[in-house]
């Protein structure tokens, strides 16, 4: 069930001139959270900005004794709400609403698990390389920017035991070129039968290539999209994804049915954005 | 003190006066792990034509200033399947439920309100003759007196609901159409829906919603929309009026109930906090406490005008 909490912010690392993250400490929420979800967050009191933004949870905060405590979500500051969570400080408070949404369905072995993320596309990726390395999953995570200035936490995949491939635009960092250039090189390396889930996220137009590419290689694609959210409970039907499905396509709650879709039902010309 | 809550709208019973707004609650459901509907004193369900339908592409909505433009386009599973699949539910749930209607003609309403007429647990019929952003029905009726003359009228007699047009801000007098929904048999009336309204993209110059027009919510329009109940209730004393626009507090729900609604709606606050039903509850207390005033009924429409 999900929970709203006025959260007190533990911390706010700038990572850059654009991007953050900010770690919250709400342990009921975080208890429950699983990888995929998200929680929408009301980062200013008052009316404007009036309306909560969809955040996923990157990481899950736990105690000496495994106990969740909190969870950190990871910001690029882009509008009115964005640039408040970047400018955060220790101690304010900031109402979280969650978990929320259907979770990643998991791969488990022998299949590997490819992760392709595009700039905060990263943060569902954190829980969801926790869960499959738990359980044994060979994990790779492709992940792009548009310099090496815009990558961050690659060491701590690393140190999940993720094979990590960086690319950047600039090529300042990794293969030059987005994350396609190690996508189309890792799919060019491995047997077309092995088993394989793919999971995405990041720019709409990343996640439409990465679902393309994978489609011609015969594979499916998990995105995790990002729909312009009103309520983040099924109440406003704003998030809606066009979805094909043998009915037809029709527009889905992304709140409700996603936010991970298999990217071959998307239809990306009517997605919006 | 022990205040009464309750109020009657037209015939429609209410344990408290804070009903969910069309449109912005789904179809009540959605809500059943986070809220207790029987708490609520109405659920107004979103918008239903005849046959389901698909509504707009995104994207459907923008924040602006103090609120957001939507232009969803009634995306809905149609009257039918709402009657067989929801309605039973809702009645399980305790809600008192207001089946809100939409049709592309008067007919298709009259056709609605006969399927309604039949179910169980319809509390009352709310008439929307005031979505702005779609190209056939809504505000095409409401922003004509004819037009919401013909579809209340032709509503009327296929149903003994409480029928509670819901009219549009979008109009030079909205009193006129107050007194128009009243002469054509409605019990109530509920305003306001949303203002037809437009957002644009300086940089790529092209607007906010695919469907380049919206209807305006939240408190941005709260003053205006207090304006138009207080400006109804001079019109017509005797018709109960549900008011709406921009409540997000106790104190804003009071502002409408002072001016002259009976019951209000919450749509857009209860994005922002689907916790908000507790507090509306709680505020509206602790002020009838406040003035040792017994009931919500012997507030309304208590406006002091006198100079002082
Ligand atoms: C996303 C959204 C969808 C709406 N859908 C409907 C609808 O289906 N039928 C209707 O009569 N009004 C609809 N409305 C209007 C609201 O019921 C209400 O009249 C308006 O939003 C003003 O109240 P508020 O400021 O509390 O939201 C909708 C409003 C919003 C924001």
């Amino acid at each position: 069930m999900p929970v709203d909490v006025d959260a007190v912010v533990l911390s706010n690392t700038q990572l850059s001139h654009d991007y953050n993250s900010v770690t919250l400490a709400a342990p009921q929420l975080a208890d429950q959270a699983e990888p995929g979800q998200f929680v929408m967050v009301k980062a200013t009191a008052g009316d404007h900005p009036l309306l909560r933004r969809p955040f996923s949870v990157f990481e899950i905060q736990r105690d000496g004794d495994g106990r969740a405590t909190g969870f950190s979500l990871l910001n690029t500051r882009v509008g009115v709400t964005t640039r408040a969570i970047y400018g955060l400080r220790r101690g304010d408070r900031v109402r979280c609403l969650g978990p929320l949404g259907r979770p990643f369905s998991l791969a488990t072995p022998p299949a590997q698990a490819w992760m392709v993320a595009g700039g905060v596309g990263l943060a569902p990726f954190a829980t969801l390389a926790t869960s499959l390395r738990a359980r044994q999953v060979d994990t790779t995570l492709f992940y792009g920017g548009r310099s090496a200035a815009d990558l961050f936490y690659a060491d701590m995949f690393g140190a999940l035991g993720v094979h990590v491939r960086l690319s950047t635009d600039d090529g300042s960092r990794g293969d030059h070129g987005n994350v396609t250039v190690p996508l189309r090189a890792a799919f060019a390396s491995i047997d077309r039968g092995s088993p394989l889930r793919l999971y995405a996220c990041g720019p709409t137009p990343m996640m439409r290539a990465v679902t393309d590419l994978a489609a011609s290689e015969g594979r499916n694609t998990d995105v995790s999209l990002e729909q312009i959210m009103g309520c983040g409970l099924g109440g406003c039907y704003s998030c809606v994804v066009p979805l094909r499905s043998a009915a037809g396509t029709h527009f889905v709650r992304s709140c409700l049915a996603g936010p991970i879709f298999d990217g071959s039902a998307v239809d990306w010309e009517r997605l919006g954005r | 003190m022990s205040v009464d809550l309750s109020v009657d709208v037209g015939g429609l019973r209410l344990a408290n006066p804070f009903i969910a707004a069309s449109g912005c609650f789904g179809y009540g459901l959605e809500y059943d792990e986070v809220v207790d509907l029987s708490t609520l004193g109405g659920v107004a369900v979103k918008g239903l034509f005849l046959e389901p339908r698909e509504g707009h592409p995104p994207v459907r909505i923008v924040e602006t200033p103090s609120g957001m433009l939507n232009a969803i386009g009634l995306q809905g599973i149609g009257a039918r399947r709402f009657v067989a699949d929801k309605l039973p539910v809702l009645r399980d749930r305790g809600a008192v439920v207001i089946v809100n209607i939409c049709g592309s003609t008067v007919d298709e309403y009259a056709e609605i309100a006969r399927i309604l007429e039949d179910a169980d647990g319809v509390g009352a019929i709310e008439l929307n003759i005031s979505c702005p952003n779609i190209s056939k029905g809504g505000m095409m009726f409401g922003s004509s007196l004819q037009g919401t003359h013909d579809v209340v009228s032709a509503v009327r007699r296929v149903t003994t609901r409480p029928l509670i047009p819901k009219l549009t801000p979008n109009v030079a007098d909205v009193a006129s159409f107050a007194l128009a929904a009243r002469d054509a048999g409605a019990d109530a009336v509920s305003l306001v829906n949303t203002f037809l309204a437009m957002a644009i993209d300086v940089e790529t110059r092209r607007p906010k919603l695919s469907n380049i027009v919206g209807g305006l919510s939240g408190p941005a329009i709260r003053p205006i929309a207090v304006r138009m109940v207080h400006e109804c209730r001079q019109a017509a004393p005797d018709l109960p009026i549900i008011g709406m626009g921009g409540i997000m507090t106790a104190e804003d729900a009071l502002e409408f109930i002072i001016a002259g609604a009976t019951a209000v709606q919450v749509g857009t606050a209860n994005f922002v906090d689907p916790f908000v039903w507790d507090k509306l509850r709680d505020g509206l207390v602790a002020y009838l406490r406040r003035h040792a005033i017994s009931s919500v009924a012997a507030l309304v429409g208590t406006l002091d005008t006198t100079r002082g």
